[in-house]
């Protein structure tokens, strides 16, 4: 019998409010490729930043090679050999990657001797990385290459990867699996999370499935399907959104030789992007975040004014130089890609909530004045249509989980009844019994006549939603092509900038710098 | 302007931008480090008045530098315990402690006002100083002047020579990163703002030790923001704070000898020319949207929530 690498037994955790870790045990074997399941709120990243010394349990015991260890904070699990890939990345932009790599590791060597090492390790293990660039100019695989990287230069006995391809091409996911099979065959143990089940199926040989805080079941995922894990981690059958034909009428959506420039180091300027979403129909723009989503977003939403009045047209009307309220009065609707801040304001109730963007469309405001008795029965409408879990209509944002108050913006818009609707990144950090309600939602909506338009990273995401397909890379928009004749792989390769390339995946080529 | 005259206005130009140059220097490394502290003409005004009060009783122009960096840095403990261990807002912080700086100085300073001291003992190095042009300037000045020329490639290799400086450039740029990474942000603050305040303080003392010498209520004058100013144009790099210091400096002298000289301008407007010219340098800086950001620490200001 091996001694296991690492042995949790009963570990609890409680914050304010909520019990994030109930009785939790978890034994992860030498070598092994250990999937945590279990939706958001369950409490995976409670439990892998205790195992990672963040955060301390309340109660419960950890051992290590079969020897007790107290974790007191991240310095004391990376000397014991522990290494963590954050789902949000831990770099920092205007460093470079040399210096980002010399801040995860203990005793640094000197500048120029770790650089040596990095292209030593980033060369086994195929992961390029120039050691002198500064983050900002790297596109996110590379980014988390220089987290995988600060991981290897410690020689870690356990990774962790927190959502690893969530950012990732279909390639570049396909590039990390060979390293982490890599370093599994070379002994390292792999406590992978991921919400993406069918990578699980691929990748791990173990599973354990949370729920509530508590583990509520172990599998082996070679052995399930996508659908029967899902519901392990819901704990309910799950409705896959059903999509009939699409009936498409004209134009709602007319964007024509769309450019940008910007002032911003960080931004990437759209490059003559032409398309159109028709009525009835919904439009998938594909592509990898920093690649032009948000700035396209803005030229759509009203935040950036354009300089060319008809690059943007609504319902044939020129819009390029309307401000976001009037792009409303044209029937637009629009869900931006950040819930807290952007799409709700955090300290703001509900209703106040609902009044920001509603008041457009719903008789919310007369003669400057809130009306709100209706703004409340409005919230309402939406809290009840769309079944968010709030404390009501006086709820503050914040105090929603993600995909609560995600299906309260979509609602909130949904409900105004727009003839155009640009949502980004619908389902982001969303479970999947929220996600699938809002799939179906915005197919219903379709189905009723609007035009949608819906910018994500996640692939499975547009081929459940979309009739159509484009992909936005380093500013430039591909030609569409209808979800029925097009195949994962082949979006992939237009994710990672081959346009018009068929075959012959190489080096990506990227930079935005 | 006679040849002979140039020795003396640079070396005037120079003492000027010391005082600057204390400040601003400290005040960069606090906000490389995320935090912004608006107190500086507060503490400033904290260590002119202790190096002075001390100076007095002891006779020693070192303690008195010593306790002004001091005080300077006992103001900035109240300002990092405030914004750092209970996360009240820097901005109002900030303000309130440069408030609270001019009225305690004033209090503590009623004794001393026109008290006459001696001043800080220039260099003399035979031959040297008395050199035409360039000996007063390089060779004729007090111990502090050297000291803040000398801060400032001290400041830079330690903001990116050193591994300290590294983890510190780390915690003003994204403060969640760095605690995920297991650094102490909250201490690492703390230590910079301490830093930061015993720089004001030896700045103020500079002031009333040896560049006036005397005490006088509110004396900074506004020095305290130019300072501030200072680290914004300098766009984060200690080498172009030297570079700011000078400039400022020099349109300070610029004015006093206009002024001298009968300039048939009010003199209240010639006194006006080292904020106009803060003014002025601000708006051209912030221009540059792209080398703002891409210096600017992007936690500034920000309030970091331990978990």
């Amino acid at each position: 019998m091996t001694v296991p690498r690492l042995e949790l037994s009963s570990i609890s955790k409680r914050f304010p409010g909520c019990l994030a870790n109930d009785d939790v045990s978890l034994t992860l074997l030498p070598g092994e490729i250990h999937a945590l399941l279990g939706e958001n709120g369950a409490g995976k990243s409670t439990l892998v930043k205790i195992i990672y010394g963040v955060q301390q349990a309340d109660s419960g015991t950890i051992l290590w090679e079969g020897q007790p260890v107290v974790i007191k904070d991240p310095h004391a699990a990376r000397r014991l050999g522990i290494g963590m890939v954050f789902q949000h990345f831990s770099l920092f932009d205007t460093l470079t990657v040399a210096e980002n790599i010399a801040l995860g590791l203990e005793r640094p060597p000197p500048m120029r001797d770790l650089e040596q090492k990095i292209r030593a390790v980033s060369e086994r293990y195929g992961l390029t990385l120039d050691p002198a660039r500064h983050i900002h100019t790297l596109s996110v695989g590379e980014r988390q290459r220089v987290e995988i990287v600060r991981c290897l230069l410690q020689d870690p006995r356990l990774l962790i990867m927190d959502e690893p391809t969530s950012v990732l091409t279909p390639q570049e996911v396909e590039r990390l699996f060979a390293t982490l099979r890599r370093l599994s065959d070379e002994g390292c143990t792999i406590l992978y999370i991921s919400h993406k089940l069918e990578e699980i199926r691929a990748l791990c040989t173990r599973a354990t499935v949370l729920r509530g805080g508590r583990v509520v079941g172990a599998c082996d995922p070679r052995r399930e399907s996508a659908r029967s894990m899902a519901e392990m981690m819901i704990g309910a059958t799950l409705t896959a959104p059903t999509r009939p034909a699409a009936e498409t009428g004209g134009a709602t959506l007319e964007v024509r030789h769309l450019s940008t420039t910007s002032d911003d180091p960080f931004a990437t300027n759209l490059k003559d992007v032409s398309f159109e979403v028709r009525a009835g129909e919904i439009l998938g723009i594909a592509g990898v975040a920093g690649n032009g989503q948000a700035e396209l977003l803005a030229a759509l939403s009203g935040e950036a004014i354009l300089a060319d009045d008809g690059a943007v047209r609504i319902r044939g009307q020129a819009a390029g130089h309307l401000d976001p309220r009037r792009r409303r009065a044209l029937g637009l609707a629009f869900v931006p890609e950040e819930r807290l801040g952007r799409g709700a304001v955090p300290e703001l109730s509900l209703s106040e909530n609902a009044i920001l963007s509603g008041y457009v469309a719903e008789p919310l405001v007369r003669r400057g004045l809130v009306h709100f008795g209706r703004a409340r029965s409005f919230a309402e409408r939406i809290i009840s249509g769309f079944n968010v879990v709030a404390h009501g209509h006086k709820a503050e944002a914040r105090s929603l989980s993600g995909g609560n108050l995600q299906k309260f913006i979509i609602g909130r818009e949904i409900l105004q009844k727009p003839s155009l609707l640009v949502v980004g990144q619908p389902t982001w950090g969303v479970d999947a019994g929220a996600a699938a309600a809002i799939h179906q939602a915005l197919i219903d909506l379709a189905r009723g006549g609007a035009a949608v338009l819906v910018i994500s990273q996640d692939l499975d995401e547009l081929f459940v939603l979309s009739d159509r397909i484009a992909v936005l890379f380093h500013g430039r928009l591909s030609e569409s092509r209808p979800t029925h004749h097009t195949t994962v792989e082949e979006i992939g390769l237009l994710m990672g900038g081959l346009f018009g390339a068929a075959t012959g995946a190489e080096e990506v080529p990227h930079g935005t710098a | 302007m006679s040849i002979e005259v140039i020795g003396p206005v640079v070396a005037a130009m120079m003492t000027a931008a010391t005082p600057l140059l204390f400040a601003a220097l400290g005040e960069l490394v606090v906000e490389k480090s995320g935090v912004l502290n608006l107190g500086v003409e507060g503490m400033m005004l904290g260590g002119a008045v202790v190096g002075f009060a001390v100076t007095v009783a002891t006779g020693s122009s070192t303690l008195g530098f010593v306790a002004g960096a001091a005080a300077g840095a006992v103001l900035a403990s109240l300002f990092g315990l405030l914004t750092l261990g209970l996360l009240a807002n820097q901005v109002a912080t900030g303000l309130a402690l440069t408030l609270f700086g001019v009225g305690l100085s004033s209090l503590v300073g009623q004794g001393y006002v026109g008290h006459p001291i001696a001043d800080v003992p220039e260099l003399r190095i035979p031959y040297l100083t008395t050199l035409p042009i360039i000996g007063q300037p390089l060779f004729g000045q007090s111990l502090p002047v050297y000291l803040a020329l000398a801060a400032v490639p001290a400041v830079h290799w330690f903001l990116f020579r050193t591994r300290a400086g590294l983890v510190l450039r780390a915690v003003g740029e994204n403060h969640t990163a760095a605690h995920a990474l297991g650094y102490k942000v909250i201490r690492i603050r703390f230590l910079a703002v301490l830093f930061g305040g015993a720089m004001s303080g030896l700045a103020g003392a500079y002031l009333a030790l040896d560049y006036t010498p005397m005490w006088a209520e509110g004396m900074t004058a506004g020095r305290g923001w130019i300072a501030l100013a200072l680290v914004v144009f300098a766009t984060w790099k200690p080498g172009r704070v030297l570079a700011g210091a000078w400039l400022f400096g020099g349109v300070t002298i610029l004015q006093l000898h206009a002024q001298g000289v009968g300039f048939a301008v009010p003199s209240q407007l010639l006194s006006m020319l080292p904020y106009l010219a803060t003014v002025l340098v601000l708006v051209l800086i912030s221009r540059d949207v792209t080398r703002i950001r891409l210096n600017a620490p992007a936690s500034l200001g920000k309030i970091f929530y331990p978990d």
